[in-house]
């Protein structure tokens, strides 16, 4: 253990990563005049996939029409595009730190199956909120959060008392 | 001169935002990475008060962003009133992140970090990310009954700021303070909590 550990390339000190999230965040504004986001990109894919499967169905969801535009490329979208980027800057990235390997990330006293059990329903509990929130962690506290909108603010610390809160109840699964 | 958002002062066509939304994303990623958040273990630890590493890269984030957007403004560099601020409503913005503060807490990830997961090469994140698009899916279909719901407490484009009727740079000052304030009492709470445990 010892010795995979020294292998592996250190984690930046928090307040770099962060002055660095900052500045791509800086960046993402400058360029495209609005923020990052995390959870959008997914709801997309899951509205276009559906569609694939149950058309019909797909086309009487009322929260889905906004992602059938006119012409049919509805893939194209900006969030897409940079989420394609978010997974390929953490693959390069866990690569280069000697930390990609296929593995499961969970609390010491339970199992893979019910990790991944979890791993679903904190899932889904996550994306239903994302779309009840109009957006996640990256699109309304960190980008809301930098452009000082008040009610992403509001979002944050609702998000942290959530977080706080829902730990208790789901110590066993972590510690 | 503003000549930015480049994107909507039409000084980059729509294909270029895509590739560079691409490149954003890429750096987005591989800084998460770095920060230790592919790992959904590592994140967790915030909820229990053992590792404030979220609270504190989120901070130093924000208080980057804030003082550089701001200064890009005050410069005439890039038109703040081009840019997309989120609408602010209240109710459907404090309950979504009440619910995915919980979901952060059995789920292991947020959206952006359970792809770094998954990138990382963690089974678990793959099926977290699937649970999130069950939870659309689900969140589509009861529409009809949380559509009512979604607009309560409107307040549009609302920023800290007007909401309290001071000065932009006075509200950027205060979240500097309460950045230097918070990585305090983290780490001093993080210490004790250690210790304990």
């Amino acid at each position: 253990m010892e010795t995979v550990e020294n292998r592996r390339l250190a984690y930046w000190p928090n307040i770099w990563a962060g002055i660095g999230l900052g500045l791509v965040i800086i960046a993402t504004y400058y360029i495209a005049g609005r923020g990052l986001g995390g959870s959008g990109a997914l709801s997309r894919a899951t509205a276009v996939a559906l569609h694939t499967v149950a058309t019909e169905h797909a086309e009487n969801l009322g929260y889905f029409a906004r992602y059938f535009g006119e012409g049919g490329a509805w893939m194209n979208d900006w969030l897409v595009f940079q989420v394609f980027g978010v997974f390929l800057g953490g693959l390069f990235g866990a690569i280069t730190a000697g930390r990609f390997g296929k593995t499961v990330d969970k609390g010491p006293n339970i199992t893979n199956g019910q990790r991944f059990w979890y791993a679903f329903l904190g899932g889904g509990v996550m994306g239903w909120g994302a779309r009840l929130a109009r957006g996640c962690t990256s699109g309304q506290a960190l980008s809301g959060g930098a452009t000082l909108a008040a009610g992403s603010w509001a979002f944050m610390l609702a998000m942290f008392a959530g977080g706080f809160i829902m730990a208790y109840f789901v110590r066993k699964l972590w510690l | 001169m503003d000549i930015a958002p480049l994107a909507k002062m039409g000084l980059i066509s729509a294909d270029v935002n895509m590739i560079l939304a691409g490149v954003l994303g890429f750096a987005f990623g591989l800084i998460l990475e770095r920060a230790g958040f592919g790992s959904a273990h590592r994140l967790v630890m915030q909820w229990f008060g053992r590792d404030w590493s979220v609270f504190r890269v989120m901070f130093s984030a924000i208080v980057t962003a804030v003082f550089g957007i701001l200064t890009l403004d005050a410069f005439d560099l890039m038109s703040l009133d081009a840019v997309y601020i989120n609408k602010t409503y209240w109710n459907s913005q404090i309950a979504g992140g009440l619910v995915m503060g919980a979901g952060f807490a059995i789920g292991g990830y947020c959206p952006g970090t359970s792809f770094v997961g998954l990138a990382s090469g963690k089974i678990d994140a793959l099926f977290y990310i699937i649970g999130m698009s069950f939870g659309v899916l689900v969140f589509a279909e009861v529409w009809p009954l949380i559509e009512g719901f979604m607009s309560l407490g409107s307040a549009g484009r609302l920023t800290l700021a007007g909401l309290f009727g001071v000065n932009v740079w006075i509200v950027a000052f205060v979240v500097l303070l309460i950045a230097i304030v918070g990585f305090w009492g983290a780490n001093t709470l993080e210490q004790k909590i250690n210790a304990k445990t």
